[in-house]
Order: structure tokens, then C-alpha cells, then sequence
């Protein structure tokens, strides 16, 4: 089964869970619910070793300042090569409507299968990044990040403003590139990515849902990072990730939203420093 | 953990009102974070009293301090309550609407207004009752029936109410009233004094309209939280040095590459000693900003 077709059903029955859930008001209760439902539904009965901070590092900040914008910064400790690299990075937030907000895939063309993002966090919950390593076996982890403040939501700022630039994409890359040196890379979109779970009071009806859904990045046609991922994400998603520069070469983003709208974007890799910079 | 927070609560008791200019009366809120014991009572809400009927301006963080707004219009005047305006979203200024709903009003907001809460009112109304519990008792989400688009004059008998619908600034939904009759001119959020102003709609976007409003040179001005002393042109430009100063300090930080991460860690920092609450929310504006701006080069 395709992992989309997972994160979905795994969407759907949380969704159907929430209500009751809610209802027996035992807020723990639900906590360990959702994450042994997103375990089981993702790794059945395998283990899931903790790493010491040996493969896989997960830094988030004690409390979402703003709910709307979490800074994530997920580091793996190990090089990626043929023989040893980390195939996928999950990230999972137990208690978003979404759990499973991001599914990362990467290469050993990746050159590290780091990646920093932000999301939207509503309640408190622990935020969970896992490695799947080639040979199957996974390490997690794991951090308790407080809700945020009062009067912060994990709604954007001016959807307005979003949907009139939806699909805009900047790729920005390190000024001193060398070959066979992994490098940063950052990828922006700029979307609203909108849940579709906000029901207007007036009307009863609900904002359509628009969001984007799938990232690939390929850099001299191999691929880099790819990801599924939903609402979670913050509105304008922002990716860091690593690639591995040579001699010339193009790295190109393609994005699809849940309307199945798609973008791209691609820049010429260029060594040593570049003109301006 | 905190003590556990009591089943049910008493609400605030009567509330104190000050008359800042003939017929328009003010609550100064606590500048305090939201909690059980101040009933979210941390804005400034009050209430404009006409020949023929009541308007409220934002009707507090709970259902309880909206119904002790209403004792406190109710020993004021007879008059009926004809309009709840509901300056913009943030919770503190909106969950009192609940209390009004038996006296029928038109529940009054920007065209934007009703969007925000749909987007954010289910997280609010579970924020409020993990931080605040009974004290949140009856607390909800009233949506406006009259929508301002750009501007909207409301008739109190003698009196008009002019209202203005602004572009995204504090929030994406902002809107002020102006009681010609007096020259006074209720910001709400677009002003805060001693609290730290907190960005939730467009950094630029604020400078931009607070640039507007000076040019509108009003008699009086009220602030969203906190009051002030010393005359609005100088609580105007103690707000301006703060936003312009994170403005400069993110943008030299995304010129220099850092993460937001790194921007939070330090931008604002020479600004703490000015503001209250600056923890609660420095970190939340640069965070915000960042990301406005970032699209800027």
C-alpha cells in the first residue's frame, strides 16, 4: 500500500475517532491512542529502537510560539551511502488532526537525510521523527512541545494574500559550493494550505481544503528529497534539506496540491562563488 | 501543574468603568497572559451610549466578563444593546459575545472576520478551557450578522458610529470605530501600550496603516491593551520603534542566512526592557515576521 494511501486512511479514522475521543474528556488517554494507531497503521509490530542520538535527532522548541509557524530541525548523524543511508524520516505530531503530517524519502544522493521544516502544532503533543534505514530498521525521536499562547492558531495570517500567490517557489542555495561536499538547499512554496477542517458558522459550510500534497526534488535528474505531506506543514511550506553539488547539474522542485495543481522550479548548480554573492 | 481550577466559577464581579469622553465608556483590561483568575479579562472593552441604544466594543475573553460588561452597562443606562462590535478575532476580545446573545443585537465585524473564526475558533475554545476551565463556562464563538467590507456608519439616536475595515495589519481582520460627536478614535489591537504589540497579520501591512491612521490626526485615541499617558502620538511611536526594530533585525538576520531558529534567539532582544509580556511574545512576532519577509528579495 502506497504511503498516501495510508496517510489518508490514517486521516479518515482519526477523523471518525476525534469526536469520541473528545468526549471521554482523558486528554492522555488520547495522546497514547493516536500514537499507537499511527504505529501500528506504520510499522505494525516492529521495533523501534530510541538511538541515543546515534542515527537520529529531533530539535523542536519547548513551546510553539506561534501555533501557526513551528520550527522543526530533524538531523541524522550518519552519511548517506549505498550501503548504510536512511530511506525514509516520518514525522509525526500525536495529537494534530493529521498526525502523520510528513513522510520524507531520500537517497543515497541526498548526501544527508536532514531536513527542517515548520508545521502547525494546536494542542500540546509530542512531535515524533523516525528513521527507516535501508535494511528495514527504524529508530525514533521524540519531543514534548507545549501549545501555544491564547491568541496564536494554526491558521494563516492572510489567506487572501496566500491564495493571490499560490504555487511561487524559490530554491536558495549556499554561496560556496563545493564538489562532493553535502550542502544545504532550501526549498520554498508559496501556498495557503488550507485544511479544509474549518467550518464556516454562518454559512455551515466548510473552507475547501488546498493543500499541497507531494514534493520531489531531483538534482542532475536523481532524486533528492521527496515528500508526502498535508496541512501539518505551515502555510508557504519550507524545506532545508541536504544534496551533494558537482560540476554543473540541475536541481528541480516539482510540487502537486490536492487539487492536483502542480508547480516547479529549478536552478543550475554552480561550484565555487557564484556572481554577486 | 498548576492548582486544579475550580468547577465552577463566580465571574469577576462588577466591573470597573471609566467615562474617557461624554457617552463612551471604558474597562481597562490586566496586562496579564489570559487565566482563570482574571476570566481573560486582559483587553480594553467598553461600550458607547447613544440617545436611543448601546453599542459594545469588544466584549471580553469569556462569557463570564461579557455578562459582568453587561451588568455594567445595565447600571449605566436602560437603554438597549443594539450592536456587539467585535474588533478582530483574538479571543480576548470576542468570547463575552455569548453574553449578549439574549439582547438580540447585531453582532458587528470586518468582512474578514467570520473566516478567522472559522479557521481559529475551535482551537481558541479548547485553549480556553484547558487554561482557564469553569471560568470559560459558556464562552463561544458568536460570528457577526453585520459585516463591515469597507466602512459602515452605525446609528445609536444622536450619535453615529463610523466603522473602518482595514487592510491586513495587527490581524487580517481588524477593524476600528470613530464617534465623530467626541474625535475619538477606538484602535482596539492596532495600538498596544506597556503590552508588547503582538504581529498576527502583516508587520508591513501595520506600519503601513498605523502611517494612515496618524494622517486621520484623531482628538482621542483607545488602545487595545494598556492605556495611555502621555498622549497617542508617543504610544504611536514606541509601537512604531518596536515593529520597525524586529522588522530591521529579521531582515539583517535572513541577509546574514539564518534560521528562524537563530532570528528568534536574538531579534527583538534590545527592545525587552520596553514592553510587558515580552516573553510571551517576542519570539512569536520575529517567528512571524520572519516568514512574512522572507519572500521579500
Amino acid at each position: 500500500m502506497k504511503n498516501r494511501t495510508i496517510k489518508r486512511l490514517l486521516a479518515m479514522t482519526l477523523a471518525a475517532l476525534l469526536p469520541c475521543a473528545a468526549a471521554l474528556a482523558a486528554d492522555e488517554g488520547q495522546k497514547a491512542g493516536n500514537w499507537d494507531l499511527v504505529r501500528t497503521s506504520l510499522f505494525g509490530d516492529r521495533p523501534i529502537g530510541d538511538n541515543d542520538g546515534t542515527v537520529i535527532v529531533l530539535e523542536a522548541p519547548d513551546r510553539a510560539e506561534d501555533a501557526a509557524i513551528v520550527p522543526l530541525s530533524i538531523k541524522t548523524r550518519l552519511t548517506q551511502t549505498p550501503d548504510r543511508f536512511i530511506k525514509k524520516v516520518y514525522l509525526i505530531i500525536d495529537k494534530n488532526p493529521s498526525p502523520v503530517g510528513a513522510i520524507f524519502t531520500f537517497t543515497p544522493d541526498s548526501g544527508r537525510a536532514d531536513i527542517d521544516t515548520r508545521v502547525r502544532i494546536e494542542e500540546y503533543s509530542t512531535v515524533r521523527a523516525i528513521a527507516e534505514m535501508n535494511d528495514g530498521k527504524l529508530y525514533m525521536a521524540s519531543k514534548y512541545v507545549k501549545a501555544a499562547g491564547g491568541c496564536s492558531a494554526p491558521a494563516g495570517k492572510d489567506l487572501e494574500a496566500a491564495m493571490a500567490r499560490v504555487g511561487k517557489m524559490k530554491i536558495k542555495l549556499d554561496d560556496n559550493l563545493k564538489a562532493g561536499e553535502p550542502s544545504i538547499a532550501q526549498l520554498m512554496v508559496s501556498h495557503p494550505n488550507v485544511s479544509g477542517l474549518a467550518m464556516d458558522q454562518l454559512t455551515r459550510l466548510y473552507a475547501p481544503p488546498q493543500f499541497v500534497r507531494k514534493i520531489d526534488v531531483s538534482y542532475a535528474g536523481k532524486p533528492i528529497m521527496s515528500a508526502e505531506v498535508d496541512f501539518t506543514i505551515s502555510e508557504d511550506p519550507n524545506f532545508r534539506f541536504y544534496f551533494v553539488p558537482k560540476q554543473g547539474g540541475e536541481m528541480k522542485a516539482e510540487v502537486v496540491d490536492s487539487k492536483d495543481l502542480k508547480f516547479s522550479s529549478s536552478v543550475q548548480v554552480v561550484l565555487g562563488k557564484r556572481p554577486g554573492s | 501543574m498548576l492548582a486544579p481550577l475550580p468547577l465552577h466559577a463566580e465571574g469577576p464581579g462588577a466591573l470597573e468603568v471609566r467615562e474617557v469622553a461624554p457617552g463612551i465608556f471604558l474597562h481597562p483590561g490586566l496586562q496579564e497572559d489570559m487565566t482563570a483568575q482574571n476570566f481573560a479579562g486582559i483587553a480594553n472593552i467598553g461600550f458607547v451610549v447613544g440617545e436611543k441604544c448601546v453599542a459594545i466594543i469588544d466584549s471580553g475573553g469569556t462569557k463570564l466578563l461579557g455578562e459582568a460588561l453587561r451588568q455594567a452597562v445595565k447600571r449605566r443606562t436602560d437603554k438597549p444593546i443594539c450592536y456587539v462590535i467585535n474588533s478582530h478575532v483574538h479571543p480576548d476580545h470576542i468570547f463575552g459575545n455569548a453574553a449578549f446573545k439574549g439582547e438580540k443585537p447585531a453582532f458587528v465585524g470586518h468582512h474578514k472576520l467570520p473566516a478567522a473564526m472559522a479557521a481559529r475558533g475551535q482551537v481558541y475554545r479548547n485553549a480556553l478551557n484547558r487554561n482557564l476551565g469553569a471560568a470559560a463556562e459558556g464562552s463561544e464563538i458568536v460570528p457577526p450578522t453585520l459585516l463591515v467590507r469597507d466602512t459602515l456608519d452605525l446609528d445609536l439616536g444622536g450619535r453615529t458610529l463610523k466603522l473602518k475595515a482595514w487592510p491586513t495589519a495587527h490581524t487580517d481582520n481588524d477593524l476600528t470605530v470613530y464617534d465623530p460627536q467626541t474625535g475619538t478614535l477606538w484602535l482596539a489591537d492596532l495600538l498596544f501600550v506597556g503590552h508588547i504589540p503582538v504581529v498576527d497579520g502583516s508587520i508591513r501591512g501595520w506600519l503601513k496603516v498605523m502611517g494612515e491612521i496618524k494622517g486621520l490626526a484623531p482628538e482621542r485615541v483607545v488602545s487595545g491593551h494598556g492605556l495611555i499617558q502621555n498622549g497617542w502620538n508617543e504610544a504611536f511611536d514606541r509601537q512604531q520603534g518596536y515593529l520597525l526594530a524586529i522588522l530591521d533585525q529579521t531582515r539583517a538576520a535572513l541577509k546574514a542566512k539564518q534560521t528562524i531558529q537563530q532570528a528568534i534567539a536574538t531579534v527583538g532582544e534590545s527592545e525587552r526592557s520596553k514592553w510587558l509580556l515580552f516573553d510571551l511574545f517576542n519570539k512569536r512576532n520575529v517567528t512571524a515576521v520572519y516568514a512574512e519577509i522572507e519572500w521579500e528579495d
